[in-house]
């Protein structure tokens, strides 16, 4: 099933403190996270974002402190996946393990405005601008990174792996 | 084909004889660390695995440290649950009071030793490189895993080489250094890479300085950071290891994706700007704008070591802060701390006028201990200073060296510390 969403566009070196700011870490509740999503980056997403919409950046989004809530904030704000031209290498792996998917593809983010609708086809890579009429190609997930995304993420992932050897 | 330092460490950690960049690989850990913000995601990550222990409770170390001792009930909660489960597996834990700032504290008490793969839920778990490991933050469902199974899934990073020729001006320290190079390569210069640092300005460098370079490799997107073990690194590892160490030398036909040289003795002492640590300009080009401060901070992880604090001491000594100023110092761990109550350096800054307090990440993020209002301006001797980062979204930090952060709290502008000696 592809992902389909509407955009939201940011620019460079979106970092981890304006996804979300550490005065709301002393919690780990993925719903009350996703309230102060983008906070202090844009203070009216959280208000405007819609189940399977899709963030849009351009290079090294992500980066800064390891905090997990980051994505969790995200992917717990309806947003399907995100796609930019770079990610900061913590919240890369934050995102594949938590099964929230991250796709690098530089045609579709300058491709892209705000409010354009995306359709995503995981297993292969391909994104649609539906609005535009115009299709993309990511960079295809390894085949390690797309049995994180079908097993729901690195837990559930390794929990079978554990299993089976048990 | 030869293999670079962090590339011949990860290939001793999954049995191969060789690995290249660009490999998968699922790597054994030798330390994990999580703190008193990431643990308690990465336990609960943990309880879902059908997992009952970690694989071994004296390689897998929690650390309070972000907002202890506690300034909420929600943080509260938070650290009771890391608190309870570190009982629960008997992993090394040290208690608020005891502890201090991870980044600081483990290398300082010998629980990561040269060679090691070490892995922290936070990502300035770089910082421990500069022993010659390889250390890398990671997130808390990563920790969770190394945890349970003393394993993580790596891809191995290409490495870049930053070597520093001749020798560092008075005023000039590894902050400025690691300042001067985020600028040039920028704030993703190093993404997904190893940062690698050598040559004669580091030669003298004690392995604390050392490791306010490594700290900053996160903020250039990298992986991990770097450096080549010498008679210096050993002469800081030997009293305190815990562990047996390895020694990896990088091969003479290594393959680097990048070598950056730069002549140490014309960088000048080095200021990021808001908001960006890799905005960067010279203490002289900011002097000259003549900007007023309302907060310092001297602390963290990237200054927060006793050299540190010592360097900012000598400029306080006998004068006051700034009216209209607070400056805020912390010493990174509890061990720090007690050597200023013996040492006459928390007097000194207290005499001065400054709020000082035991060891604490405390303002750095914003936690805590000195937020910032709408439209303050703070200098820090820390890594970050993204809009929002020590408070509200329209408040400033400028980050800088110890000596530099000492002269803004006494002149209450951002100036050249000569002017305040």
């Amino acid at each position: 099933m592809p992902l389909r969403g509407h955009v939201h566009k940011y620019g460079a070196d979106i970092n981890t403190d304006v996804i979300i700011p550490a005065r709301y870490l002393n919690t780990s509740d993925a719903q009350e996270l996703a309230r102060h999503c983008m906070e202090d980056e844009d203070p009216q997403f959280v208000r405007r974002v819609r189940p399977g919409d899709v963030i849009v950046a351009t290079t090294n989004f992500g980066c800064g402190s390891s905090r997990e809530h980051a994505p969790i904030a995200i992917k717990a704000a309806g947003v399907s996946c995100v796609i930019a031209k770079s990610f900061a290498r913590i919240f890369y792996r934050n995102s594949m393990n938590l099964a929230l998917p991250v796709l690098e593809c530089d045609e579709a983010v300058d491709g892209s405005q705000a409010g354009d609708e995306l359709e995503v086809d995981l297993e292969s890579g391909a994104i649609r601008n539906l609005t535009r009429s115009t299709a993309f190609q990511a960079k295809p997930f390894p085949d390690f990174m797309l049995e994180l995304l079908r097993a729901g993420g690195l837990v559930e992932y390794t929990r079978r792996r554990l299993a089976q050897k048990a | 084909m030869g293999m670079t330092i962090a590339e011949k460490i990860l290939a001793a950690h999954c049995d191969r004889r060789e690995v290249q960049p660009g490999d998968l690989i699922n790597c054994r850990v030798d330390f994990v660390m999580a703190n008193d913000v990431t643990a308690p995601l990465a336990i609960q990550e943990f309880r879902k695995l059908g997992v009952s222990r970690v694989f071994d409770p004296q390689r897998v170390a929690l650390v309070p440290s972000h907002f202890v001792p506690n300034k909420d009930i929600l943080s509260a909660a938070q650290a009771k649950i890391m608190r309870e489960f570190a009982r629960e597996q008997g992993a090394i834990y040290f208690e608020q009071g005891q502890a201090g700032i991870e980044h600081i504290l483990l290398p300082s008490r010998g629980y990561v030793v040269p060679g090691d793969v070490y892995v922290g839920a936070d990502s300035h778990t770089v910082t421990v490189g500069a022993l010659g490991a390889f250390a890398c933050g990671m997130g808390s469902t990563d920790a969770a895993i190394a945890m349970a199974t003393g394993e993580i899934w790596m891809r191995v990073p290409p490495t870049l080489r930053f070597i520093y020729h001749g020798r560092l001006n008075r005023w000039v320290d590894s902050k400025d250094l690691i300042l001067h190079t985020i600028g040039q390569i920028g704030t993703d210069g190093a993404l997904y890479a190893v940062m690698q640092f050598e040559g004669e300005a580091l030669r003298d460098m004690s392995v604390n300085a050392r490791f306010t370079m490594t700290n900053m490799v996160a903020e250039a997107g990298g992986k991990a950071g770097i450096m080549p073990v010498d008679q210096v690194t050993l002469d800081y590892v030997r009293p305190v290891a815990r562990r047996q160490w390895t020694i990896y030398e990088p091969d003479p036909d290594c393959r680097y994706a990048a070598t950056h040289e730069f002549d140490a003795s014309k960088i000048e002492t080095t200021v990021a700007l808001p908001f960006s640590p890799g905005r960067t300009a010279t203490i002289s080009e900011v002097a000259k704008q003549d900007i007023k401060i309302d907060q310092v901070f001297i602390g963290s992880c990237t200054n927060g070591r006793l050299e540190d604090l010592q360097e900012a001491a000598e400029l306080m000594r006998g004068k006051k802060v700034a009216p209209w100023v607070r400056c805020i110092v912390i010493p990174a761990t509890q061990d720090i701390y007690l050597e200023t109550l013996k040492n006459g350096l928390a007097e000194l800054f207290t005499e001065a006028g400054c709020a000082f307090s035991t060891a604490t990440c405390g303002p750095c993020l914003g936690g805590y201990m000195g937020v910032l209002a709408e439209g303050e301006r703070c200098v820090s001797t820390s890594n970050r200073n993204f809009r929002g980062r020590m408070g509200h979204p329209n408040a400033e930090v400028y980050l800088a060296n110890p000596a530099v952060a000492a002269a803004a709290a006494i002149a209450g502008r951002i100036v050249h510390p000569e002017e305040v000696v």
